[in-house]
C-alpha cells in the first residue's frame, strides 16, 4: 500500500510541476511581449517597462523561470487591478467553491445512488421508469440553464408577486449561521446535482443489478437474509467500485460546472475571480487560479485512487 | 463500466437464430425503423439544421439584423425588450431590441458548426490514437491511457479560460478545447474494440498475407468500426454543442454581437433583460431540443447498432 501511495503522489508532483510549466511558457513564452499583455492594452511604455521589469522579462528564460517558481511557491503573486495577494483572493474564493462541490456532491451521491438502488430493487417498476427518462432528461440539459430556469421560476417570479421564497443570488458566509448559508445555496445545489443524479442513479442500478445476479447474493438469499440486507449489506459494496471511478471521472466535471454556476448565482468562487479577471486583463490572478485549482484537482484524484484501490478488492496495491 | 442502454431494451430478439443469419446493418435498419422516438430526435435535428440553414434567409425576410442593436423599432417606450409577436416580431426582442428568431437562427448554426467541426476533430484523434492503442498494445497503450487519463482529470473551462487569457477569447479556442477534451473517451472505446478484433482470424489471415501494420490498421480494422463511429459522433456532438454554450455563456466564445445560444442566455440572465422570459426561454429551449435530440438519436442507434457499447461522459 505503501508504494502504491508513494509512486501515485510521485505522479501527481509531476502533473502538477507540468502544469506550473505550461502556464509559465504559456503566458511568458509564447506571447511576443507578456509585459504588454499583463499590463493591458493603454499601458504607456513607461508602465510596460516597469512591467517587464517587475516580471524579470530583462532576464534569461531559464532565470525568469526559476523566479516563477519561486514567487509561486512564496505565495507572492499580486493582482494588477487592485494590488491584493492573489492568494488571499483565491483563500476568499475557495470556501464558496467547497460549499458549493460538496452540497452538492453530498445531494447526487445520497439521491442518486438511493434512486439506483429503488430503481435495483423493482426494475421496469415505475421509480425505474421515471428515473430513465429523467436522466435522459437532465444528462442533456447543462445545469447552468437548469439553474437559470430555477433562478427565473423560483426567485424573479415569485419575486414580481412580493413573494420570497430564496434570498438574491449571492453567497453567504458559514460563519452568518448554517441556515442562511444553506438557503443561499439550495438552488445552486440542485442545480449542479441534477444531473448527476441522473447518471448515478443509472451507474448504480446497473451496477447493483449486475451483483444481484451473481452466486454470492444466491447464497445470502438462501441463508435466509432479509432482501433489505442483502441489497444494503451484500451486494452495496461490489457494487461501490464503478461509483467510485465515477467520483474520481466527476472532479474536472464539478470543477467547470461550479464555475458556470457560480456565474449564474453570483457567488463569488474561483470560477468568478478568474472570469472577472480575464475581462479586466488581470493576468497574476488567472496563473494563480489555474495553479492552485490544477494542484487541487491533482490532489483530489489521488485521494480518488487510493480510496478507489482500498475499496476494490481486486487491485493490488504494488 | 458496462451502462446500460437508457433507451428501449436492446438484443430483444438477438437470441433468435432466424435474425442471426442476415448482415448486421438490414438488422440495425429494421430495428431502428420501428423504434418512433429515433424518428422524433431526427425530425427535431433537421428542424434545428433547417434554422441554422435558412439564419440567412431570416435575416433577409424581417429585415432584422442579428448583431445591430436596435433600440428604436425593436423596444418599447421604456426601452424594453418587445414580447413575441409583437411588431412583427415573431419570438420578440432582446435587450438591445434585435430579433430573437433571427439570433437563435444564427445561434443554431454557430453551434451546430462548433458541434460538427470539434467533434469531427476528436473522432479523428480517437480513432487514430484508439486503434493505435489497441493494436500495439504494450507501452504505446500504457502512455494514451496516462494522457488520457491526465487530460480529463483537468477541467476543461480552466483550460479554456487560461488559453483565452493569453490569446483572447474567439470560437477557435472554443473548438480546439472542446475536441481536446472529447477525443479520450473516444479512444478509450475504440481501444477497447480494436483489442479484440485484432486477436480475430480476418486480422491473422491479413498478417499471414504480409500485409503492413497500417494497412491493417487502416483498412482492415478501421471499417469495421464503422457502427461504433456512427454512434459515438452522434454522442459527442450534444456534448460539443453543450461545451460551446457553456463557454459562450463565461464570454470564452466569439465575443458579442457574435449570435450564439450561450451568449444569448448570458444577456438574458444579465440584469436588464431578466423580466423577459422569452429572451432566456428560446435559446434555452433550442439548446435543450438540440442536445436532447442528438442523445436520444444517439442512445437508439446504439441500441440498434452496438448495444454493448459505453456512454460517453457528460459536461455539466
Amino acid at each position: 500500500m505503501l508504494r502504491f501511495v508513494a509512486r501515485r503522489t510521485l505522479f501527481a508532483i509531476g502533473v502538477i510541476w507540468f502544469v506550473v510549466t505550461a502556464v509559465f511558457v504559456l503566458f511568458f513564452a509564447v506571447p511576443h511581449d507578456p509585459a504588454r499583455l499583463i499590463a493591458g492594452r493603454q499601458a504607456t511604455p513607461a508602465t510596460v517597462a516597469a512591467v517587464a521589469h517587475n516580471l524579470w522579462l530583462d532576464r534569461p528564460l531559464p532565470e525568469r523561470y526559476w523566479h516563477f517558481l519561486q514567487s509561486l511557491l512564496h505565495g507572492d503573486l499580486t493582482s494588477y487591478r487592485n494590488n491584493e495577494n492573489v492568494f488571499r483572493l483565491i483563500g476568499n474564493a475557495v470556501p464558496v467553491d467547497i460549499s458549493l462541490a460538496v452540497g452538492a456532491a453530498i445531494l447526487w451521491i445520497v439521491g442518486g445512488v438511493g434512486l439506483g438502488m429503488v430503481a435495483a430493487r423493482w426494475p421496469r417498476r415505475i421509480a425505474d421508469r421515471i428515473s430513465t427518462i429523467t436522466s435522459l432528461l437532465f444528462f442533456s440539459i447543462p445545469a447552468f440553464v437548469v439553474g437559470l430556469a430555477f433562478l427565473y421560476l423560483l426567485f424573479y417570479l415569485p419575486g414580481i408577486q412580493g413573494i420570497h421564497w430564496f434570498p438574491p443570488p449571492g453567497y453567504v458566509p458559514l460563519s452568518k449561521g448554517v441556515l442562511p448559508w444553506a438557503h443561499a445555496l439550495v438552488l445552486p445545489w440542485i442545480s449542479l446535482a441534477l444531473s448527476n443524479i441522473a447518471i448515478y442513479s443509472r451507474l448504480t442500478r446497473s451496477s447493483l443489478l449486475d451483483v444481484l445476479g451473481q452466486e454470492y447474493i444466491k447464497t445470502a438469499r438462501a441463508k435466509g437474509l432479509s432482501e433489505r440486507t442483502v441489497v444494503t449489506k451484500h451486494a452495496f459494496r461490489a457494487a461501490l467500485t464503478p461509483l467510485v471511478t465515477q467520483l474520481g471521472v466527476d472532479i474536472a466535471t464539478t470543477f467547470s460546472g461550479v464555475i458556470l454556476i457560480e456565474q449564474v448565482f453570483g457567488l463569488n468562487g474561483l470560477g468568478r475571480l478568474a472570469v472577472q479577471s480575464l475581462v479586466g486583463q488581470d493576468l497574476p490572478v488567472i496563473i494563480g487560479t489555474a495553479v492552485v485549482a490544477a494542484a487541487f484537482i491533482v490532489v483530489l484524484n489521488l485521494i480518488v485512487d487510493i480510496l478507489y484501490a482500498a475499496v476494490d478488492p481486486r487491485i493490488t496495491l504494488s | 463500466m458496462p451502462e446500460e442502454a437508457l433507451g428501449t431494451a436492446p438484443w430483444d430478439d438477438a437470441a433468435s437464430g432466424a435474425l442471426r443469419e442476415q448482415a448486421p446493418w438490414g438488422r440495425a435498419w429494421r430495428r431502428l425503423r420501428r423504434d418512433w422516438t429515433a424518428w422524433v430526435a431526427l425530425i427535431v435535428i433537421l428542424a434545428v439544421v433547417a434554422l441554422a440553414v435558412s439564419a440567412g434567409l431570416l435575416e433577409h425576410i424581417t429585415g432584422h439584423s442579428a448583431t445591430d442593436p436596435n433600440l428604436e423599432t425593436g423596444t418599447d417606450f421604456r426601452g424594453q425588450p418587445l414580447p413575441p409577436g409583437t411588431n412583427g416580431y415573431l419570438l420578440g426582442t432582446d435587450n438591445l431590441g434585435r430579433d430573437v428568431l433571427v439570433r437563435v437562427a444564427f445561434g443554431a448554426r454557430s453551434s451546430l458548426l462548433v458541434g460538427l467541426v470539434a467533434s469531427a476533430i476528436a473522432m479523428v484523434i480517437g480513432v487514430v490514437t484508439g486503434v493505435a492503442a489497441g493494436y500495439f498494445k504494450g507501452w504505446v497503450d500504457g502512455v494514451l491511457g496516462r494522457v488520457i487519463d491526465v487530460v480529463l482529470s483537468f477541467p476543461y473551462l480552466l483550460v479554456a479560460l487560461v488559453l483565452a487569457a493569453v490569446f483572447g477569447a474567439n470560437v477557435f479556442i472554443a473548438v480546439l478545447v472542446i475536441a481536446g477534451f472529447s477525443w479520450g473517451p473516444v479512444a478509450r472505446v475504440i481501444r477497447g474494440t480494436t483489442l479484440s478484433l485484432r486477436e480475430r482470424e480476418f486480422v491473422t489471415a491479413a498478417k499471414a498475407v504480409g500485409a503492413s501494420r497500417v494497412r491493417i490498421m487502416f483498412l482492415e480494422i478501421m471499417p469495421n468500426l464503422l457502427s461504433i463511429i456512427i454512434v459515438l459522433t452522434t454522442l459527442l456532438i450534444p456534448l460539443a454543442v453543450m461545451f460551446e454554450a457553456s463557454l459562450a455563456y463565461l464570454g470564452l466564445g466569439d465575443p458579442p454581437p457574435a449570435p450564439s445560444w450561450g451568449n444569448m442566455l448570458y444577456d438574458a440572465s444579465s440584469i436588464s433583460g431578466y423580466g423577459a422570459w422569452w429572451f432566456l426561454l428560446s435559446p434555452a429551449i433550442a439548446l435543450a431540443a438540440t442536445t436532447v435530440a442528438f442523445n436520444v438519436l444517439g442512445d437508439s442507434l446504439r441500441d440498434a447498432l452496438d448495444p454493448a457499447m459505453d456512454r460517453l461522459v457528460a459536461p455539466r
